[in-house]
């Protein structure tokens, strides 16, 4: 494999990462406050329906993303009314929510394209423009430095660079502000917080509208920025990978880009290699392109050592003394 | 002073939960600057008087004035402003965060953490030279020892500016020389002025440090007199309504052979932390051998590796044959057929099955017995039956076989477990803390069913934290700490004093400065902790 071979591949590494990255730390909000997410899918996939279909239809992608995270936003709103005000079973809501998506974006594209479940192609100024940061083409003829920096580090949507520096910006937040400090408490004993007087339910709505932005955010990259437009269940099982990858990350964030970075590789590997001929051997497509589920399997059943998740996950918060 | 507005009044409080009246018409003053105590048996209605007062639960009638002043607590924030602290029994802390973020959480200065942290690092070190509340502000408090996360608790309520404190059951988790200690920064804390409630249920902290003492009994006030002018006996009375035997009543020990021989037992949990190191005694028939200790030294784990809950390491001689540890035969039901009963510490995650009727709780355990089987069924009615009479014996009220276990109060739970267990005439009676949660009436009867186990010539293996039951029961007294047993002591010569000390791992008397002894044991073993 030849450098600029390799830089194709960590290029699209990049790009299929970002909506992991994304969701991921979308989850990391939702599961800091105790409240697990399993809708990720969900919401990621109504975003990228939205975001194309109002970008489609208005021709902005600005518009379209806003749609996207307006949507992702209510079903994250669903899913805090049945399982924060209403203690509801997260997993059930979580899952419903993924179904309800699944259900309601073919059938409203349809209704409004007859496309058969998609929306229309985009053209441009309905998609993300790639970037070229300053210097990209001057810089290109210095060895090694230069085609990383104009391949693989310019030339990326703005979504792309949102998405990593949204990295920095969580750890941040969850560690160096008071919102950050109530947040991981809230996830760890919702009591404590609570008897220090401060709303439990509050925390963890708010937890919930971080959430359904980032899912947003993700969703909209799919459709209008990875891909020019919305098919039937384009995100393919990417809200639970995100989840994996939470997992793995240990709910922290620059574990949380390690992680998306892993399988985001293993993606572009299968994309690039399709059948893999080991002298004689040739390992079929499909193989390929379960890598990144079968890792996903690998990290779940817990062979990557033990993760701690946020000790009051999953419970919705009763008061008692 | 008689003109001084009371730092807390409450005015015709009531409180009902559905059919349950908690709390009915309470009334009561607490001048600032003393100790107040309340006492009373469990389910009296303490804890709910004091969650009405910290805004957890909203009464349904009464006032509340502090500092004179009428003052509705809706919810927590509102008893801080008002300057309420509260520590509660079971402690309100994140774990995984450092004593710092603890302390500032809720109570922080602006959105940014980090002059909200050097703020409350000066504070606390203010705080803990004043009152001597001395606590490493950077570990995480998982791996502080009980005693430390209780002053964690109470920094935080200081840091809070709370002139009145509530302590709810506080020395429930403590060793007696940290209770001790626990005490002196009550008294420090009064000298400076602060109102202090004591929640209790154990009439010896009473008499020690309240300036004042209320009594309550199935949720009404029944008395409130000046500590100096009452005493133990007549406390127990106003709060049982009726004479009650603070002493158990017992002939000296016949013992005979050993049946239990555990030799170097051990024991690691799921997390990977040794909770046995190596753990060594002989049970004799005919004696009750009291385990003390503060929960969580592995006395819990050392009745659930005998019980057959936990695998565990080395080498248990039942009449001299050897228990298998793991494996096949090494679960409860094995054990119970072999002839070790067990009332486990839980009642009601272990004992019972709450949900299920009192006749079929009788036979958990014992449910493979040929002699309850019709075939491939269970002999029902025989089982009824023989509840019927089970309960009658043990006295448990109401005698309805047929009621769920959870419809029956604490003590009555306990009592159907110990008839399961002690009807079945086992050679060795594991018992964990039998009298939790019962109430004084029904204590003295267990108390006395196990000394008549133990005079019908049973070995018999008490845990319990409290330390008054150890001595009144025990016929050899073994003290556990950090998963070893540091000494055994005959009950007649040993005191408090010395039992407390072997419960922080100090095994030489220190002379005067035993709360230094205690500090430096316990943190060795938060350090041997903090390095697993």
């Amino acid at each position: 494999m030849d450098f600029a071979t390799l830089l194709q591949v960590l290029d699209s590494t990049v790009r299929l990462a970002t909506p992991l990255l994304l969701a991921c730390l979308a989850g990391l909000f939702s599961e800091r406050s105790g409240v697990i997410d399993i809708g990720l899918e969900g919401k990621m996939l109504i975003a990228a329906f939205f975001s194309a279909a109002i970008a489609a239809l208005t021709g902005s992608v600005w518009m379209g993303l806003l749609a996207g995270i307006v949507s992702s936003m209510l079903l994250s709103g669903l899913h805090g009314l049945a399982s924060i005000t209403f203690r509801g079973n997260q997993l059930i809501s979580g899952v419903a929510l993924n179904f309800l998506a699944a259900g309601l974006t073919v059938l409203i594209a349809q209704d409004w394209f007859s496309q058969g479940g998609r929306t229309p192609s985009l053209m441009s100024g309905g998609r993300w423009e790639a970037i070229t940061l300053p210097f990209a083409e001057s810089l290109r003829a210095v060895p090694v430095l230069g085609p990383i920096y104009a391949e693989l580090i310019s030339g990326h949507s703005i979504l792309v660079y949102v998405a990593f520096l949204c990295v920095p910006a969580t750890y941040w937040v969850l560690f160096r502000t008071r919102f950050g400090l109530r947040l991981r408490a809230v996830g760890e004993a919702p009591e404590a917080v609570d008897t220090a007087g401060v709303s439990v339910i509050g925390l963890r709505y708010a937890a919930i509208v971080i959430c359904g932005l980032l899912c947003g955010l993700a969703g909209s990259y799919l459709a209008t920025g990875l891909q020019a437009g919305f098919v039937k269940d384009m995100t393919a099982g990417r809200g639970y990978i995100a989840l994996a990858a939470l997992i793995f990350a240990k709910w922290r964030p620059w574990y949380a880009l390690m992680a998306c970075l892993l399988f985001g590789l293993l993606q572009a590997v299968a994309l690039r290699y399709q059948n893999i001929d080991l002298g004689g051997i040739t390992i079929p497509v499909q193989v390929m392109d379960a890598l990144p589920y079968i890792l996903t399997v690998v990290i779940l059943a817990g062979f990557v050592g033990r993760a701690i998740p946020p000790r009051a996950g999953g419970q919705p918060y009763v008061k008692e003394r | 002073m008689s003109d001084t507005a009371p730092a807390i009044e409450l005015k015709g409080i009531s409180k009902a939960f559905g059919p349950v009246q908690a709390n009915k018409d309470i009334s009561i003053r607490v001048m600032p600057g003393t100790i107040h105590g309340i006492i009373g048996e469990n389910g009296a209605g303490k804890s709910t008087l004091m969650s009405i007062l910290y805004g957890f639960y909203k009464a349904d009638r009464g006032e509340i004035f502090v500092k004179g002043q009428k003052t509705e607590i809706p919810d927590s924030q509102a008893a801080i402003a008002a300057g309420i602290g509260m520590v509660f029994q079971h402690f309100k802390l994140v774990q995984n965060f450092t004593v710092l973020e603890n302390v500032i959480l809720g109570a922080e200065d602006g959105g940014l953490l980090k002059p909200s942290l050097s703020k409350a690092r000066g504070v606390l070190k203010r705080l803990s030279e004043e009152y001597g509340l001395s606590v490493d502000p950077d570990m995480p408090v998982e791996s502080l020892s009980v005693g430390h996360q209780q002053r964690v608790e109470i920094l935080k309520a200081l840091y809070r500016q709370a002139d009145i404190l509530i302590l709810d059951e506080p020395t429930g988790v403590l060793t007696p020389a940290e209770a001790d200690h626990l005490f002196r920064i009550l008294d420090n804390l009064r000298a400076e002025g602060k109102t202090i409630i004591l929640i209790t249920h154990k009439l010896r902290e009473i008499m020690e440090v309240t300036d004042t003492v209320s009594v309550m009994r199935r949720g009404e006030m029944t008395a409130t007199v000046k500590t100096a002018e009452t005493n133990p006996q007549e406390l127990a009375e106003l709060m049982v309504g009726r004479k009650v035997l603070l002493r158990v009543d017992k002939a000296p020990a016949q013992p005979k052979e050993a049946v239990l021989s555990v030799k170097n037992l051990r024991h690691v949990d799921a997390d990977g932390v040794e909770r046995l190191r190596g753990i060594s005694l002989d049970l004799r028939a005919g004696e009750i051998l009291g385990i003390a200790g503060v929960a969580g030294n592995g006395q819990s784990e050392l009745l659930e590796v005998l019980g057959g809950y936990r695998e565990g390491e080395g080498e248990v001689l039942l009449n001299g044959a050897p228990l298998p540890l793991r494996g096949p035969g090494s679960d409860g039901r094995a054990r119970r057929a072999a002839g070790i009963g067990h009332v486990p510490e839980d009642r009601q995650r272990e004992g019972l099955i709450m949900p299920y009727t009192a006749w079929e709780n009788t036979v958990f355990g014992y449910h493979h017995d040929p002699a309850i089987q019709n075939g491939a069924l269970m002999n029902n009615a025989a089982i009824r039956a023989e509840a019927a009479g089970k309960m009658e014996r043990f006295d448990v009220r109401p005698p309805d076989p047929n009621l769920a276990a959870k419809s029956f109060s604490g003590g009555n739970q306990q009592k159907i477990v110990l008839a399961r267990e002690i009807e079945r005439n086992p050679d060795v009676l594991l018992i964990g803390q039998p009298t939790r949660g019962v109430d004084i009436g029904a204590i003295e009867f267990i108390h006395q069913e196990i000394v008549r186990l133990r005079d019908l010539g049973k070995a018999i293996l008490l845990v319990s934290v409290e330390l008054d039951e150890i001595f009144a029961l025990s016929d050899r007294i073994a003290v556990m700490f950090d998963g070893q047993i540091m000494g055994e002591r005959s009950p007649e010569e040993t005191d408090q004093r010395e039992l407390g000390l072997l419960m922080a791992g100090v095994t030489e008397d220190p002379g005067g400065d035993a709360i230094a002894a205690v500090d430096k044991s316990l943190d060795e073993k938060e350090h041997r902790a903090a390095g697993e």
